[in-house]
């Protein structure tokens, strides 16, 4: 395979990939890394570069148009970012001493799931109070709906910190959005309606993603020749997704990926724990 | 462009920079992917790929001066770590704005707050992780 041929599948790929993550919600990186390491062969710490890439393009790419909306709650996100900053610095620094093998298998666990998290029952219902320092960080607000704005407040603080640190330590360690955990800690924990949690976590991805990618870029993780197919293909592909998202109904399509997601993530595991990578 | 009256900005204007923000630093670094990726193909597209086995990147294409040395050299790879390092640095410099809006808002807290964040990333940057 030549160059030329090499990058002309890899940005279809991308594109496939910045597709399927935007209206499934989970964000382009995920399907990079199993694309280039099964498909490609590459090496791991090449796929995991790329991936932190497509992550910080497909974040900055739809955030632009959630904020305007005023969906994203920006006070949120930036108390947030703390932690996922931090844990994505401990991420990068636990990516030296941790095997491939080990890496991959941890993607694998992750992806399945993510993939279960896609599936979940979401809740929109907003809590009318709102724990003590939900209102010392002004972290509660409001949202715009077809019924006019929408009020609501969260609760468990703490809770939703501390899962955004591991958050952001699996994002720097594995090179993802880990969009689902963050999901996570704000639906489950803190109570937040899930459209305002959906677009906040994918704000934040770009952060957290940016915070390991200045490591990575230094430790030589990211190659241009596969940095380039995977920025344009995947932001092709997540501009796609936008339109195409008003049209159709994903419920039976994120059956659909997250069943092949499953099937990749076993993939993952299996030739980790055989020492493939 | 987002204070109509610069007495007073609202969280509503500071949703609109951010906003821009994203989308131009998105824009402008697909952009120059895009131009230094074709012209990566014409001079590198009969290779071969070789991504099998890690070497780490030329010192070339991991810091910011290897990449302005390679770009006057008109090398096509740095064109495309340049577009990269615009990507990667999109977010960092939404921060930098978010700061920015904090303090015309006059909100301590979160220009507390703004400011945790971005000395984190700066840690990251330069205290030589790798």
């Amino acid at each position: 395979m030549t160059i030329f041929t090499f990058t002309l599948i890899l940005l279809l790929g991308a594109y496939l990939a910045g597709l399927a993550g935007s209206l499934t919600g989970l964000g382009g990186g995920v399907v990079i890394i199993p694309l280039l390491t099964l498909f490609f062969h590459v090496d791991i710490r090449y796929a995991i570069g790329a991936a932190l890439v497509a992550s910080i393009a497909t974040s900055s790419g739809s955030a632009s148009a959630y904020v305007k909306e005023g969906i994203t709650n920006v006070r949120l996100g930036m108390f947030l970012e703390i932690a996922t900053t931090i844990g994505a610095v401990m991420g990068a620094i636990l990516a030296i001493y941790t095997p491939v093998n080990i890496v991959a298998i941890m993607f694998g666990v992750m992806l399945i799931f993510s993939a279960a998290m896609t599936l979940r029952k979401k809740s929109e219902a907003a809590l009318e109070t709102g724990s003590k320092w939900s209102y010392k960080l002004k972290l509660n607000g409001s949202y715009p709906t077809k019924t006019g704005p929408v009020a609501y407040k969260l609760e468990n603080v703490g809770a939703g910190f501390s899962i955004m640190t591991i958050a952001g330590m699996l994002s720097g360690l594995l090179g993802i959005g880990s969009g689902a955990l963050k999901v996570l800690a704000m639906d489950t924990a803190m109570k937040v309606p899930f459209r305002v949690s959906t677009t906040t976590s994918n704000f934040m991805v770009g952060v957290t993603a940016a915070a390991s990618a200045v490591v990575y870029l230094q430790r030589g993780y990211i190659d241009p020749g596969i940095a380039f197919p995977v920025i344009i293909g995947v932001l092709a592909g997540a501009f796609t997704g936008s339109k195409l998202l008003m049209k159709i109904n994903v419920n039976s399509l994120k059956l659909i990926f997250s069943i092949a997601i499953t099937m990749i993530a076993l993939n993952m595991i299996y030739n980790g724990l055989n020492h493939k990578f | 462009m987002a204070t109509k009256e610069n007495k007073k900005m609202t969280d509503y204007d500071m949703e609109q920079l951010i906003g821009q923000v994203l989308r131009l630093g998105v824009l402008i670094s697909g952009t120059v992917a895009i131009i230094g990726g074709i012209w990566y193909l014409f001079q590198k597209g009969s290779g071969t790929p070789h991504y099998t086995t890690f070497n780490g990147e030329p010192a070339g294409y991991t810091s910011l001066t290897g990449i302005f040395k390679g770009l006057a050299t008109g090398s096509a790879s740095e064109i495309i770590q340049l577009g990269v390092v615009i990507l990667i640095a999109t977010p960092i410099v939404r921060i930098f704005f978010s700061l920015a809006s904090f303090v015309i808002e006059r909100d301590r807290l979160y220009v507390i707050i703004t400011s945790i964040v971005l000395l984190i990333i700066l840690f990251s940057m330069f205290s030589g992780l790798h």
